[in-house]
């Protein structure tokens, strides 16, 4: 079967700085896996290399098959399919709740008014916002911005769905709130990258666990193997470093 | 009707400490502010007069006579500035909005664009106002252009509309620099285009945070347009010094403030209001000190 | 504490001293006092003959011993040659220096100062003892400076291109059509709006300057001014233009009279009324500095009124 996903031979650079180092993954459709790793190891990048928002140096990526990583070729149609959730939430501030998710649905995806709003509501209703929907994010605590980030990229209806540490600026009471809406997407359908740094999360929701190391791919398992039974020396190190904490 | 008198008697809600403290604080406040209010209009008043030569103060600024005989001729030539403000402030907006972006894309293709916009706004701010006044109002009509199309209102006009925009293009650019790129991350991140990203996401953030220097711009537009009687017409600060000239009197020039005033303050109070408005609607708890 | 106190104490101390030295320093010359008809001598390193004024003029100039007159910047011709009134050359300039010379102020005792037009109508202190700039004496003036009696009277005149439709007219009425430019706050524009009353409103100008470049740039059709600025306009500086005519004085619009211009109740103007008068009668000076200056510039066709 084609993998949704695919990285071969991936380098990126940013100035004398190499953050990923001929890093190839794959990531089979509907499949959650999640990325560990220490900061710096490359999580966010991989998964900006993945929206295109960075462009690779060397390498390759693939979306169903389909090298994407082509310089010159348009991104939109690509971001269109994959939506990405950020640490910071990066809602638009000068817009409601509801105006943030239809935005992208009228302009983008050319839905009318009507339909995109409706979408929207039954978003927002099925994760417990309906009453936010003319809030405007300043009004919002961190987890329910965070909650309406995730929204705004589900509304798309992307086929591949990309969380980097979204739970990583958000308090500890809030982050369950917000890793219970992730759980909620597990089995339907959409293929799940998750960069984090909450293990106990990452162990009970993942199908694959990858532990990047200095922006290679040091060891990918099940949760129950990476966790319980690291091969690779780096991996060891790494969880007794944050288990200790 | 027995229970509303006793509702009257005095029987008020307790206050809490907070509001109690709040509320003595509002109470000085305003008795100090009444009070040095009060002292200083009394200062000016008893004392002012006092002066020297305040006859001679009051007879060549303040002559009623004088505000009555000049103010129709004043107003008449306030149209004039109020019909240039009003032409130019729309075209100075839209060109230096064009040529914010111009100096901000960044696609390499439109280097010689980026380039020249920037020239522009160098250029026009480097010069003063009044040079090119005279050189664009009278130079340009000068190379042979016939009338209507040699006009100095025109031109004049033109020139106004030239240098603000490079003044305005840079409050623009600096506006549009400070949205932080995540925001462009994320709308591109959901398939936006550039252009779509510049007009939903980027430009109404930027422009929300430029008003302040905005509003001073045109501020300073609106009296930049007297300028324009450098090369001609008669708006109302010339009207003001011709009047002075004639009778020898500086009051037409208060009069011409107070006319002045009487538009720019209200405008400035109603740009804070809705700047206010916006912000309230917008943002979450504001710090208590 | 102590140590900046005593400072500070000694800075002020040494301001102080080099304050006092200044002051003391600068009058120590004793002045000998000789009268003679004509002046007051005042002894000087050059040994060379000052005249400083006469007994009208003493204590009542600027700065005592001198005459400080003001003209405008730049002076134009033929009022002042080469915006360089101390040449003596134009007319102006000559007349400021025989009054000069009639006041008993030898030409080394005159100071040029430079005004704007309007700036010496206001009222307030000058910086001069008189001014001249084709200043027209009218009433509203005279509510806040003071005027000497005239030195020279001329009209108002037309100032087109040769080849304009109007060249020609010989009468106000012809004129109603034409876009008009002047200089602000002069009797100039006074006379356009009140008397040839066009229909388009004129446009109006800081300088001459100015409005010789609306006509060149044809923004305007006529420029009005006095009438040698008008024929010197004509004959030198816009090429193709003409004079096409003056406008005779009538009740409605007296000609205008040029004065010297002074501070408000300016005790100096009698003695320069008294210098002017014999300029003008027992001398004959005024007439033969206007014959120098002005010969060629008094000829022009009459625009009547009508």
């Amino acid at each position: 079967m084609t993998p949704k996903v695919s990285l071969r031979g991936v380098t990126k650079s940013f100035g004398t700085n190499t953050v990923l180092r001929d890093l190839s993954l794959d990531v089979a459709p509907g499949e959650v896996v999640s990325l560990i790793g220490a900061s710096g190891s490359g999580k966010t990048t991989i998964l900006r290399c993945i929206n295109l928002l960075e462009q690779i140096d060397d390498g390759a990526v693939w979306l169903d098959g389909d090298e994407i990583s082509t310089i010159g070729r348009d991104p939109n149609p690509v971001r269109r399919r994959v939506g990405i959730v950020f640490q910071s939430f990066n809602l638009f501030p000068h817009m409601s709740v509801t105006r943030n998710i239809t935005l992208a649905l009228t302009k983008v995806l050319g839905l009318d008014g009507e339909a995109a709003t409706q979408r929207a509501m039954e978003l927002l209703t099925r994760f417990g916002l309906a009453d936010k929907a003319d809030a405007f994010p300043d009004q919002l605590s961190g987890g329910q911005q965070q909650r309406v980030a995730i929204i705004r990229a589900l509304a798309m209806q992307p086929e591949v769905l990309l969380l980097d540490e979204i739970t990583s600026a958000l308090d500890p009471e809030l982050v369950g709130e917000v890793l219970d809406v992730v759980r909620e997407l597990k089995g339907s359908g959409i293929t799940l990258l998750i960069a984090t740094h909450e293990m106990a999360f990452a162990r009970e929701i993942s199908d694959r666990v990858c532990f990047l190391h200095a922006g290679s791919v040091a060891e990918i398992g099940s949760p129950s193997q990476v966790f319980g039974a690291p091969r690779d020396e780096r991996t060891q190190q790494f969880l007794r470093r944050v288990r200790s904490n | 009707m027995a229970l509303h008198l006793h509702r009257r008697s005095g029987h008020q809600p307790r206050l809490t400490t907070r509001q109690e403290h709040e509320r003595r604080q509002r109470r000085r406040s305003s008795f100090i502010a009444a009070a040095s209010t009060f002292v200083v209009l009394v200062a000016v008043v008893v004392f002012v007069p006092r002066m020297p030569r305040w006859d001679r103060v009051k007879k060549s600024f303040f002559d009623v006579e004088q505000m009555r005989d000049s103010f129709p001729r004043l107003i008449d030539a306030f149209w004039l500035d109020v019909k240039i403000f009003a032409w130019t402030t729309p075209a100075i907006f839209i060109a230096a909005l064009l040529i914010a972006l111009a100096r901000n894309s960044r696609s390499p293709a439109l280097f010689p664009v980026r380039m020249l916009a920037a020239a522009y706004t160098d250029v026009m701010r480097g010069v003063p106002v009044i040079l090119w006044i005279y050189l664009v109002g009278f130079g340009v009509p000068g190379l042979g252009l016939e009338r209507p199309f040699n006009s100095p209102l025109l031109w004049g006009s033109v020139a106004l509309g030239m240098t603000y925009s490079g003044y305005v293009a840079e409050v623009f650019r600096a506006g549009i620099d400070s949205v932080h790129e995540s925001q462009r991350a994320a709308a591109r991140s959901l398939g936006l285009s550039s252009a779509q990203t510049m007009r939903h996401v980027v430009l109404p953030q930027a422009i929300r945070r430029v008003v302040p220097p905005l509003l001073n711009d045109m501020v300073s537009l609106q009296k930049d347009v007297a300028l324009v009687s450098l090369i001609g017409p008669i708006e109302i600060l010339r009207q003001a010094g011709i009047d002075k000239a004639k009778f020898a009197n500086f009051t037409p020039f208060v009069v011409a403030a107070l006319i002045f005033l009487s538009v720019t303050i209200p405008l400035t109070r109603l740009t804070d209001y809705l700047w206010h408005r916006e912000r309230r609607r917008t943002s979450g708890t504001q710090v208590a000190s | 504490m102590k140590q900046r106190s005593i400072r500070v104490r000694l800075i002020a101390l040494g301001t102080v001293a080099i304050i006092g030295l200044a002051a003391c320093g600068g009058s120590d010359e004793a002045t000998e006092e000789t009268t003679e008809d004509e002046g007051i001598e005042l002894e000087s390193s050059d040994s060379a003959f000052l005249t400083t004024g006469n007994d009208c003029t003493a204590g009542k100039t600027l700065v005592e011993g001198k005459l400080t007159i003001a003209t405008g910047n730049p002076a134009y011709e033929p009022w002042v040659v080469g915006d360089a009134p101390e040449s003596k050359e134009g007319f102006e300039a000559a007349v400021a220096y025989a009054v000069a010379a009639e006041l008993g102020f030898s030409d080394e005792n005159v100071v040029w100062v430079r005004t704007g037009f309007d700036e010496a109508i206001q009222p307030g202190a000058k910086n001069f003892d008189f001014n001249l700039q084709q200043y027209s004496i009218t009433e509203e003036r005279k509510a806040t400076v003071s005027f000497s009696d005239p030195y020279y009277s001329t009209n108002q005149a037309l100032v087109a291109y040769a080849e304009s439709p109007v060249a020609n007219a010989t009468s106000v009425s012809e004129l109603k059509g034409l876009k008009f430019g002047a200089q602000a706050g002069t009797t100039s524009l006074e006379f356009i709006t009140s008397v040839i009353q066009p229909d388009a409103e004129p446009f109006a100008y800081d300088d001459n300057a100015a409005a010789k470049a609306a006509l060149e740039a044809k923004q305007i059709d006529a420029i009005v001014v006095d009438l040698p600025t008008a024929l010197y306009i004509s004959a030198v500086e816009i090429e193709g233009s003409k004079v096409v005519g003056q406008f005779p004085p009538s009740d409605v619009a007296p000609g205008d009279d040029f004065g010297l211009l002074f501070d408000l109740n300016n005790p100096l103007v009698e003695c320069v009324n008294v210098a002017l008068d014999r300029m003008r009668n027992l001398t004959s000076e005024l007439a033969s500095i206007e014959e120098t200056w002005l010969s060629t510039y008094t000829g022009a066709p009459v625009i009547s009124l009508d």
